[in-house]
C-alpha cells in the first residue's frame, strides 16, 4: 500500500506554511472579501428556516446510523446499483481506486474524460493517476478549471479557487483560445461555457464523485451550480462515480433533510442551481453504462476511533472554513491537504493515518478552538473535541523524549509534593526581574519557545499560598 | 488477499459500533404558505429566472406570448398538443434528436413534475411532457410549465412526491455560479434563460 495522497506529499507543516501564507497580502485580502459575503449569506438562508435546529439534529442522528451499519447499507446500496444496471467496485485505498478508474476507461478506449468536481477523486489524486496512464482528465467546474489552468493547488471545498481574484482568473484564463475580454465574472463564465463546451459534446466517458448514495433505492445525487455536472452526467456514453463509502444515506426520505442542509450551509441558497438524481441506467436517457467506484482510503481506520469517527458525518459544504479566523488568515493551502479548514485539520490527519508524520501531525494544531465551526455544522461535528483529542494522540505518537513530554512529567514530579511545589512558585518569581511594563517578553530557554511568539505574564511577588499563611496562618 | 470488498466489509465488522437511536423527525415535513403559487413565483424570481403567470384556459397563448419569435423550439414527444402552438418551427424528440439537432435548437418547452414554493425550484422526472434530460440541458433557453396542483411547500413534500426510479432534475433558475468571489453569477453551461409558465 502505497502513501495516502490526502495530504500533499512534501507540505512544510502547519505553523510554517501559514507563516507564508500570513505575508501574502493579495491572499489575505482575497480570502477575507470572499468569506465575509458568503457567512452574512449563510446567517440568512439559514434564519429563514424555523426548524434548522431540528434539521441539524435529523442530520447528524442519520449520519450516526450511517456509520453504526455501514456494512449494512453498502451492501444493500450495491445490491440496488446492481438491480438498475450499474457495476459497483470497491477500492481500498487511493492506488485502488486509481487503477480501476483507468482500467475502466481504457476499455471506452478514451484518451479524454470530462470530470465533475469531486473531492473524493482530488483526495485520491486521479487526475495525475490518469495523465500517468496517459488519460487527460478535464476539469468542468470554473472553480477547478481555474486551479487546472493555474497549474495551482486547491485551497476550499466548495470553491477551489478561492484565493484568486477576478483579475487573477482573467489572467489565468488568458491561455484559451477563446480568453475572457475583461474581468467582469459574467465574461469570465461565458469564457469558460465556450471553453468546455465542444469536450462536452464529445467527451465518451466521465468522472464524478456523489453527496450522496441511497442504499434502498441506489439513487446517487450530485448537487451543482453551473450545469457541468448536468453535462456530464447527461451526454457521455458512459459514467464512472467515485463515492467513499460513508456518503451512503440509508432511505429515500433522509434526502429530506439533506437536501436543506447542504445548500444553505454551503453555498448559502435556498437551492443550488441543479441537483442530479439517478439510478442505475435509464435506457435511452443519459449513459448507458454506470459504475460506481465504493471507496475507503482511511474511513475504516478513521471509523475505528470512537471520538474522531464523527468527521465521517461531513457532507463537505465548507460552512466551517467561511467561519474558521485560522482559515481566514492563512488560506487554505497552508493545510497541505485538499480538505483544508477546521474539517481538513481533523479529517486529513485521520483518513492519512499516520500521526508520526510530522505535516499531519500539525494540524490538529491548526485552531484556536473558538468553536465557531461546531456552531455552522450542519451535522453537528464537534470539530473542537476532535481536535483536542487528536492533539493527545499526536502527543502519544511523539513518545515520552520530546522536550513537552520531558517538562510533563518534570512538572508532575513538582506538583506531586507540597515542598517541591512551594519552592518552585519561589523561584518562579525571581521571573520578575526579567519583566519590563508588567509582562515578559524575553524569557532564556526554554521559555523563549514562548515568547518568541508572545508575552508571558509576570508572576506576583508572592504566591496565595505564602500571602494566606502571612495573613491568616 | 481477499477480494475489496471483503476486505472493507470486514474492517467495518470489527468496530465496535453503539447501536443508534432512530433519527428524530420533528422538524417541518409539511409548511404552511398562505398562497403556495405567489411564494414559488417569488422565490424563482430571486434567481433572476422570468415568472409569468397563466389562467389555465390562455395558457396557449401565453405559450406563444413566450415562444413567439425564437425560431425552433425542442419539445419531448408527448407535449400537450396545444402547447405546440404555432409561429415557431417545432423540434419533437421522436425519433430521438441528436446532440448537435438541440445545439441549433433556439430553445425548449417542457413541463415538470413537481415545484417546491419555499424554494423556488422545479423538479423534472423524465415523465410525461418533460422527456430525456437531454432536451432541457443543451438549449440555451428553457421554458417550463407548472400546474397549480404540482405545487407544494416544502422540499419533504416534494421528496415524498418524486419517484426515485427515474433521473430526477432540480433546477432552481438558471445556470450560476459562485466560483468568482463567492458571488453568484448566472449563465454558465446549462440554459442561460429559465422561464416559468406557472398555470393556475
Amino acid at each position: 500500500m502505497g502513501r495516502n495522497p490526502v495530504t500533499w506529499l512534501g507540505s512544510p507543516t502547519f505553523p510554517d506554511a501559514a507563516r507564508r501564507s500570513l505575508g501574502d497580502t493579495q491572499l489575505r485580502g482575497n480570502l477575507r472579501k470572499a468569506t465575509t459575503t458568503i457567512r452574512g449569506k449563510r446567517e440568512s438562508a439559514v434564519a429563514e428556516l424555523d426548524d434548522w435546529e431540528q434539521l441539524r439534529r435529523a442530520g447528524e442522528a442519520v449520519k450516526d446510523d450511517v456509520l453504526a451499519n455501514l456494512d449494512t447499507y453498502l451492501e444493500r446500496l450495491e445490491a440496488a446499483v446492481s438491480e438498475r444496471g450499474g457495476v459497483v467496485h470497491w477500492a481500498r485505498d487511493a492506488e485502488e481506486a486509481n487503477r480501476i478508474v483507468l482500467d475502466l476507461v481504457r476499455q471506452e478506449d478514451a484518451d479524454e474524460v470530462v470530470k465533475v468536481k469531486s473531492m473524493a477523486t482530488a483526495e485520491i489524486g486521479l487526475n495525475e493517476a490518469l495523465a500517468d496512464g496517459g488519460v487527460d482528465a478535464i476539469e468542468t467546474d470554473l472553480a477547478e478549471v481555474i486551479v487546472q489552468l493555474g497549474e495551482d493547488r486547491p485551497s476550499h471545498i466548495l470553491v477551489p479557487a478561492i484565493h484568486r481574484n477576478r483579475a487573477e482568473i482573467k489572467e489565468i484564463f488568458a491561455q484559451m483560445p477563446d480568453p475572457p475580454d475583461s474581468d467582469d465574472p459574467r465574461a469570465l463564465a461565458e469564457a469558460a461555457r465556450k471553453y468546455l463546451r465542444r469536450k462536452f459534446l464529445s467527451a465518451k466517458v466521465a468522472i464524478s464523485g456523489a453527496n450522496f448514495g441511497v442504499a434502498d433505492t441506489g439513487s446517487i445525487v450530485v448537487v451543482e451550480s453551473e450545469g457541468n455536472g448536468r453535462m456530464c452526467l447527461t451526454l457521455p456514453e458512459t459514467l464512472i462515480t467515485v463515492m467513499g463509502v460513508e456518503k451512503v444515506l440509508p432511505r429515500w426520505q433522509d434526502l429530506e433533510v439533506f437536501l436543506q442542509l447542504l445548500p444553505r450551509s454551503s453555498t448559502a441558497e435556498r437551492m443550488n442551481p441543479y441537483t442530479s438524481i439517478w439510478s442505475g441506467v435509464t435506457p435511452g436517457d443519459g449513459p448507458q453504462k454506470f459504475h460506481l467506484v465504493l471507496l475507503d482510503n482511511g474511513r475504516t481506520s478513521t471509523l475505528a476511533d470512537e471520538v474522531g469517527r464523527q468527521a465521517l458525518r461531513c457532507i463537505r459544504c465548507s460552512a466551517c472554513l467561511n467561519v474558521c479566523p485560522v482559515y481566514e488568515r492563512t488560506g487554505g493551502q497552508a493545510y497541505g491537504s485538499v480538505y483544508p479548514g477546521p474539517i481538513g485539520a481533523i479529517l486529513a490527519p485521520q483518513l492519512a493515518g499516520d500521526l508520526h508524520d510530522e505535516q499531519a501531525a500539525s494540524l490538529p494544531y491548526a485552531s484556536s478552538l473558538c468553536g465557531a465551526c461546531y456552531e455552522v455544522c450542519p451535522v453537528r461535528i464537534n470539530i473542537p473535541e476532535v481536535l483536542t483529542h487528536l492533539r493527545a494522540e499526536v502527543v502519544e505518537a511523539k513518545g515520552k523524549r520530546t522536550p513537552e513530554a520531558m517538562a510533563m512529567s518534570a512538572a508532575a514530579w513538582v506538583f506531586g509534593s507540597r515542598r517541591r511545589y512551594e519552592a518552585a512558585q519561589k523561584a518562579g518569581s525571581l521571573t520578575r526581574l526579567l519583566a519590563r511594563g508588567g509582562n515578559l517578553s524575553s524569557l532564556p530557554w526554554p521559555g523563549s519557545k514562548w515568547t518568541d511568539t508572545r508575552d508571558a505574564p509576570v508572576v506576583p511577588k508572592e504566591s496565595f499560598r505564602t500571602w494566606w499563611r502571612r495573613n491568616r496562618g | 488477499m481477499g477480494s475489496a470488498r471483503d476486505e472493507i466489509l470486514g474492517r467495518i465488522r470489527a468496530v465496535e459500533r453503539p447501536e443508534s437511536p432512530p433519527a428524530p423527525r420533528d422538524y417541518d415535513r409539511v409548511r404552511h404558505a398562505d398562497d403556495p403559487v405567489a411564494l414559488l413565483a417569488e422565490r424563482i424570481a430571486d434567481y433572476r429566472a422570468t415568472v409569468y403567470r397563466a389562467a389555465a384556459r390562455e395558457l396557449p397563448y401565453r405559450i406563444a406570448e413566450r415562444l413567439d419569435g425564437r425560431g425552433t423550439i425542442a419539445a419531448p414527444a408527448d407535449v400537450p398538443g396545444e402547447w405546440r402552438v404555432p409561429g415557431v418551427s417545432w423540434l419533437t424528440d421522436d425519433p430521438p434528436l441528436g446532440v448537435s439537432d438541440l445545439e441549433e435548437a433556439d430553445g425548449v418547452l417542457s413541463g415538470c413534475a413537481v415545484a417546491i414554493a419555499e424554494t423556488g425550484t422545479i423538479v423534472l422526472d423524465a415523465g410525461r411532457a418533460q422527456g430525456r434530460r437531454v432536451l432541457t440541458l443543451v438549449p440555451d433557453y428553457h421554458l417550463c410549465v407548472v400546474h397549480a396542483d404540482q405545487i407544494v411547500v416544502s422540499v419533504p413534500e416534494a421528496i415524498e412526491r418524486l419517484d426515485p426510479a427515474g433521473p430526477l432534475t432540480f433546477i432552481s433558475g438558471p445556470s450560476a455560479t459562485s466560483d468568482i468571489e463567492l458571488d453568484r453569477v448566472e449563465g454558465v453551461h446549462g440554459p442561460r434563460t429559465l422561464e416559468v409558465l406557472l398555470a393556475a
